[in-house]
């Protein structure tokens, strides 16, 4: 599980970073919008810790892109400036969460851990979709969380049978 | 009193709270006032001198017409009265120069005359000759009046002196009412003898009795005396003094107004009949002769007197409904604004508290984070002497950073309800929301705060923010009005199928009755000059009633206030 942190309280993010270090989720680190971007270019983290309030580029202007150029990651927004307009975009950009800070640790971790699994069952189910041949589906729901809720619970009936 | 305290506008017992230079602008008794009298002067005044200009004009022209009438009769009346003495005097006039003084001497002769008179002219009597020495020397006629002397007498002395004369009714030796007309035959060696007839009165009373005449009128003659020489029917019998004046001397027909002794007005039109003592006269009764006139005059009158009514009632209704109907603009005006600039002071604030907020929970963040990686660290190393001693304030640490969450959560909740959303709402968690904020307020003052909102209250569909802007506005105001150890009940149940009512109830100092009616208006305040706007409750009322609900209050002095808000389960869809 390839987890990055993205924040630009310094201090706040490398400490958050130790302590998930110390539950079993390796993570790193960026401190801008820039720098996230840049990160996720080149390495495609699974899960995605995202603060709003950032120098260069936008938090949400990151999740905005991300939603286009990389659906399969998941974002988890963790930020100070929580409103209810926020909270609606950033599920519009089919964030995984949207928690405010300050958080305790152990919810964060039982978050980020939530979004690995969704990634994980959702890459399953379009490989699913795929093999049998359903290229259409599969695209859909690598694309689109919400589509792959509904799949997801078409695979299970199909498990079932 | 009670139609007119159920009559009695809005505004009518208004009084504005706010003074400055334009305060007769919203003194609405005095607008209505200068409407009312303005309207009514600008149409009424026209309206009455009009109806007086013509009323005078009117009865003027009637009175004239009416003198005019008279003063014609009465110059009528004369022509033929003059005409038939006239006409008599002539035919004298005739006989005397178409006879000599002896044929006229001649009994048979004067016999024959007397029936050629009567049957010529007629309205003749008798006839006489008469010596200058007042010897009655021949006679024809009913009455034996042959060798009477007149030589003392009056008439018989001025006709010898003017030739012509014209008698009164007198009764004479007959002893009836006659007329004499007489004239004078001059010979050229000296006067001759006076030729003398007596006229027939019925024959010239019935000149005047024929007159038809309106408004109970009255023709006669009288002599200079005032003697009535022929009958009247109401002013006395011949040879009875008349009850009117004599009038003066005029040459031409006069026609003027007399009061008799009664008070009745009259219309007196006279003429002195010229070389007769006769004076015509006639009366009309003016109250009589005005009668149509009166009548119409009441018609006049009750239209004026209806038209001024009917001004007046359309003037004082229509005013009132303008002028109550400004001031309920005002009144929405001034709600309005003041809700306004309260929205407006509740979302500044909302926006501080938001940035506020914001700007903690970073280094609460951070707080939070190093403070639970100290009792990560503590709690991964083993055999740390005093780790007891670390964790308890780290654990008090945490516990802090936690409230400091809770809040600038409770802060940006409130923030950001300003705008209006409707949702599904659990009234128990929306009054206890408030209760944080002001249970430490409570705590130092020793309230006591009682909540009983039953479990199965059903949630409801309204704003969020809104309700607890109410909910502040009664318990902040509840607070105000209550000593230290006071007791605040809030109370909830479900009023029918629809509805559901809070009840937030105090023990604090009560409103005056007087007080109870005005305090949902902007502005009313008992708390002037110690901070009060007199905006809470006027607010609190608005938002309720924005929320579809409606407040009540009840309150004792001494004893406490409570309010009562009855909301509706669901929302109707507003049309927007």
């Amino acid at each position: 599980m390839k987890v990055l942190l993205v924040d630009d309280e310094i201090e706040f993010v490398n400490t958050l970073s130790n302590r998930l270090g110390m539950r079993g989720i390796s993570t790193d680190v960026v401190y801008d919008g820039q720098q996230a971007l840049d990160y996720v270019a080149e390495h495609e983290p699974d899960v995605i810790v995202l603060d709003l309030e950032m120098p260069k580029v936008h938090g949400m202007d990151v999740l905005r892109q991300l939603s286009k150029t990389h659906p399969d990651i998941q974002v988890v927004i963790l930020t100070a400036y929580g409103t209810e307009e926020r909270e609606k975009e950033a599920e519009k950009l089919n964030a995984f969460d949207f928690l405010n800070k300050p958080v305790d640790v152990e919810t964060l971790v039982e978050r980020i851990r939530g979004a690995y699994r969704f990634k994980a069952e959702k890459t399953m189910a379009a490989a699913a979709f795929a093999e049998a041949g359903e290229f259409d589906t599969a695209k859909e729901i690598a694309k689109d969380a919400k589509r792959f809720k509904t799949a997801g619970e078409m695979f299970k009936d199909e498990d079932k049978k | 009193m009670s139609i007119l305290k159920r009559i009695k506008p809005a505004f009518w017992d208004h009084q504005d709270l706010i003074s400055g230079p334009h305060k007769a602008l919203f003194n609405f008794r005095r607008i209505w006032y200068a409407t009312v009298l303005l309207t009514s002067a600008v149409v009424l005044l026209p309206l009455i001198t009009m109806a007086v200009i013509d009323y005078k004009v009117t009865q003027h022209n009637i009175e004239s017409a009416i003198l005019l009438r008279t003063a014609r009769l009465v110059s009528n009346t004369q022509r033929t009265i003059s005409f038939f003495l006239d006409e008599r005097r002539a035919a004298l006039r005739f006989i005397e120069q178409d006879n000599t003084c002896e044929e006229l001497k001649d009994p048979e002769r004067l016999t024959s005359l007397l029936e050629h008179l009567k049957k010529g002219v007629g309205g003749f009597v008798d006839l006489g000759i008469i010596e200058f020495s007042g010897l009655h020397v021949n006679y024809a006629g009913p009455y034996n009046l042959q060798g009477v002397n007149y030589s003392r007498q009056q008439w018989f002395k001025e006709v010898m002196e003017r030739g012509v004369y014209t008698s009164d009714v007198f009764l004479g030796f007959r002893r009836t009412p006659h007329l004499v007309v007489a004239i004078r035959h001059d010979l050229p060696e000296g006067p001759c003898y006076v030729l003398r007839a007596s006229l027939d009165m019925e024959k010239f009373n019935d000149l005047l009795s024929n007159l038809e005449m309106a408004g109970r009128g009255d023709a006669f003659l009288i002599n200079r005396e005032g003697l009535l020489q022929t009958p009247s029917l109401y002013h006395g019998k011949v040879f009875e003094k008349v009850s009117l004046p004599v009038p003066e001397y005029a040459p031409r027909t006069r026609v003027l107004e007399w009061k008799n002794a009664s008070g009745l007005p009259l219309i007196i039109g006279y003429r002195y009949i010229a070389d007769t003592p006769f004076i015509l006269m006639v009366v009309k009764q003016k109250e009589v002769l005005m009668k149509p006139w009166y009548e119409t005059r009441i018609e006049l009158i009750g239209f004026l007197l209806a038209s001024i009514t009917i001004v007046l009632i359309v003037i004082l209704g229509g005013g009132t409904y303008l002028v109550n109907r400004i001031y309920l603009a005002d009144q929405r005006r001034v709600m309005i604004l003041h809700e306004v600039e309260y929205s407006n002071k509740m979302a500044s604030i909302g926006r501080l508290a938001a940035g506020v907020a914001h700007e903690i929970n970073n280094p609460l963040a951070i707080i939070n984070e190093k403070a639970g990686l100290i009792k990560d660290l503590l709690s991964l190393k083993e055999g740390f002497a005093d780790k007891e001693q670390l964790l308890d304030p780290i654990n008090s640490i945490l516990a802090s950073v936690e409230r400091c969450g809770r809040i600038t959560r409770r802060l940006l909740g409130f923030a950001r309800h300003m705008d209006v959303s409707i949702q599904t709402v659990n009234l128990g968690d929306i009054v206890q929301g408030v209760l944080d904020f002001l249970d430490k307020e409570a705590e130092y003052r020793s309230i006591a705060v009682s909540v009983d909102i039953p479990g199965d209250l059903p949630a409801i569909e309204s704003d969020r923010g809104k309700l607890q802007q109410i909910f502040l506005n009664l318990i902040n105001n509840a607070f105000a009005a209550m000593e230290d150890n006071g007791h605040l009940a809030i109370t909830a149940k479900t009023e029918g199928r629809d509805f559901v009512s809070i009840t937030v109830a105090d023990d604090g100092c009560g409103i005056p009755e007087n007080d109870l009616k005005r305090i949902f208006e902007p502005f009313f305040s008992t708390k002037i000059g110690s901070g009060g706007t007199g905006l809470g409750l006027s607010i609190t009322y608005g938002l309720v009633q924005e929320l579809g609900g409606k407040i009540s209050v009840q309150s004792e002095v001494g004893k406490g206030t409570s309010f009562t808000i009855t909301l509706p389960l669901k929302q109707e869809q507003k049309e927007r």
